[in-house]
């Protein structure tokens, strides 16, 4: 790149100054120079293995990876008749709409607190990102310790307020299991969305809210009339980030139960990270549906925010 | 934070903890002691976990299946005996880390700076198809691509090799700094660049004297996300590489837990050490997250 800018840069002169930014020079060249590289590693690293895990989920392969053919489609046809896969995804959508629901609603509530003036909100707000810092994986073997039945600090806390007689195995089996990974993972999300909507709520000048409250509306009501409307586009990026983050967490669920006990606690991307150790043409299989409902989701995404702009 | 200078509103309540620094002007507000409350016990309580991860770091082996909130003495032993481990070999797990984290962020510079200088400053045929297929990427995780990351890279003869941590880091963290540079760069005025030519600095003068350093926040927010992201990395990890030592920290630390008798000291141990510089670096940026996620939302 800096050898053909420097080239350019040698000719100042030709395009000559009335001819707009756009069309300056190289007009030839135009942009390839400098975005060849990016398409060039988002093509090798994000859209050709898409391309493999295609042609993989239709082979079939040793677990050696070596291929012995063509699958049709047996692959997919095992996947779904696999004792667990319908319980697999269930859990899968309940996981993904609990998670993101409430991580939502919690940031709605903890972005309205953290932007009030407060003394020490700089550090307050500091201590907040620790979750979004520390790996996801650190933080759920953190609970998963912490919930240990004989020495967890979970289990001896709601002992001694009495919300429990005696410590329980909580990640032992999936009834219990789940609503503390749920609570895990919204407790790795908050960091993220409520900055988000903060930096949503900074873009809101504070003489709407005023004039409102002039207009004689509580605060409450301003803020559900005035500053929800408004936050929608930082709410919508929340929401969307969210939704792909949660639906292939990996770290939550893999730190705390591996998905298990017998795939109880596992969702899709957990399934699919097993089955590569059975059938490495099934896993691909797993991955080709999981990466559809990604793809129906951007798709979404793309559809709700074209649809937020022309309103604007 | 801007608005903390134009809101005349509620003043600092006088209690000892706020006095020394909060100028007293109005006197204290029921409301503001509440909201100040409210926001430092849920702050300390998004720490507890992280401080349980310390103090179990700090308890002495025989004390680890105790219940107590604290062991009757710290010891540090831990800290000091997790890098000596052969199995998992975490100094050799906290080099590929920090290896792979560095050169995936320079990686991620080299390459996401000129496509958005350039797609900041010229509107080109294929411009909205590029920004199309950058947000489409920041939608894709690398935990839906594994088994294709896994195939593909076999095919390349890469896997189990450093090479092939750094450019997945690289690439799955690409999308968003060239948004957040995208976004910085274009709101930087043309006409300072174009008046640096002017005066004689020739166009890649003016962009290495004049824009690069005025975008230089929105660099150092990229580079700072790349890094933690790099640095927390764990799927791919787990996924690509085999060999013990050629494995991240993440996935080193993850492989205590499978161990016979988890060494939950050594573990966490490994794992304070792993998460302090990220919020050290985090709480460098505190300030840019907000103006850096709004840049990225309003595209």
């Amino acid at each position: 790149m800096s050898l053909k800018s420097a080239a350019a840069d040698a000719r100042p002169s030709r395009a000559g100054a009335e001819t707009p930014p756009g069309r300056r020079r190289r007009i030839r060249l135009g942009p390839l120079p400098w975005i060849l590289p990016a398409v060039a590693l988002i093509a090798v690293v994000v859209i050709w293995p898409v391309a493999t895990m295609v042609e993989t989920s239709f082979q079939r392969l040793g677990l050696d990876g070596y291929v012995r053919g063509s699958a049709g489609w047996s692959n997919y046809d095992n996947l779904f008749h696999e004792s667990v896969f319908g319980h697999v995804l269930i859990w899968t959508v309940i996981w993904t709409v609990s998670v993101v629901a409430l991580t939502m609603l919690i940031s709605l509530g903890l972005a309205a607190l953290f932007n009030q003036r407060f003394p020490g909100r700089r550090v307050a707000r500091w201590a907040l990102i620790a979750p979004w810092a520390a790996s996801v994986l650190m933080t759920a073997i953190g609970f998963r310790w912490m919930l240990n039945q004989t020495s967890g600090v979970l289990n001896r806390v709601m002992v001694d307020l009495g919300l429990i007689h005696s410590p329980e195995d909580w990640l032992g089996k999936p009834s219990t299991a789940w609503p503390w990974m749920i609570f895990v993972a919204i407790f790795v999300s908050l960091p993220f969305t409520t900055y988000t909507l903060l930096a949503g709520l900074q873009t809101i000048p504070a003489d709407v809210h005023e004039a409102a409250k002039i207009d004689g509306a509580g605060n409450f009501q301003a803020y559900l009339r005035i500053t929800l409307p408004l936050l929608r586009p930082a709410f919508l990026v929340g929401l969307v980030i969210n939704l792909i983050n949660v639906f292939n967490s990996f770290p939550v669920i893999w730190g705390m139960t591996e998905g298990g006990p017998n795939y109880g606690t596992a969702t899709t991307t957990v399934f699919m990270y097993g089955l590569k150790s059975t059938s490495i043409g099934e896993s691909a299989a797993m991955s080709v549906v999981n990466f559809v409902l990604v793809v129906l989701m951007v798709l979404v995404f793309l559809k709700v925010s074209r649809w937020n702009a022309e309103e604007d | 934070m801007a608005e903390v200078a134009v809101k005349p509103g509620p003043a600092p309540e006088t209690n000892r903890a706020a006095a020394p620094r909060a100028p007293r002007r109005t006197p204290v507000r029921a409301r503001t002691l509440v909201i100040t409350v409210v926001a430092w016990v849920l702050a300390v309580l998004f720490l507890l976990p992280y401080l349980e991860m310390v103090v179990t770091a700090l308890r002495p082996s025989g004390q680890l299946r105790d219940n107590t909130f604290l062991p009757t003495h710290f010891d540090w032993s831990a800290f000091t005996g997790v890098w000596k481990l052969d199995s998992p070999p975490l100094a050799s797990n906290l080099e590929v880390t920090l290896i792979v984290a560095a050169v995936a962020t320079v990686l991620v510079l080299l390459v996401a700076l000129p496509a958005a200088y350039y797609t900041a400053r010229h509107r080109y045929r294929g411009r909205r198809a590029f920004l199309l297929l950058v947000l489409v990427t920041q939608m894709f995780q690398p935990a839906s691509l594994v088994v294709g990351l896994y195939r593909e890279f076999s095919d390349f003869g890469l896997l189990d090799t450093i090479w092939v941590l750094i450019l997945v880091n690289a690439a799955f963290n690409l999308a968003f700094a060239i948004w957040i540079l995208t976004a910085y760069i274009g709101s930087i005025p043309v006409e300072l660049e174009e008046a640096a030519q002017i005066d004689g600095t020739g166009r890649l003068g003016a962009l290495f004297r004049v824009t690069l350093p005025l975008a230089m926040p929105g660099v150092v927010t990229a580079m700072i996300f790349t890094f933690i992201s790099a640095w927390n990395e764990f799927i791919m990890g787990l996924t690509l590489t085999t060999t013990p030592s050629h494995q991240p920290l993440t996935v080193g630390i993850d492989s205590f837990i499978g161990a016979y008798g988890v060494a939950w000291n050594q573990l966490f141990a490994g794992s304070v050490i792993a998460i302090i510089p990220v919020i050290v670096l985090f709480a460098f940026i505190e300030r840019r997250v907000v103006s850096g996620l709004t840049a990225g939302s309003v595209k």
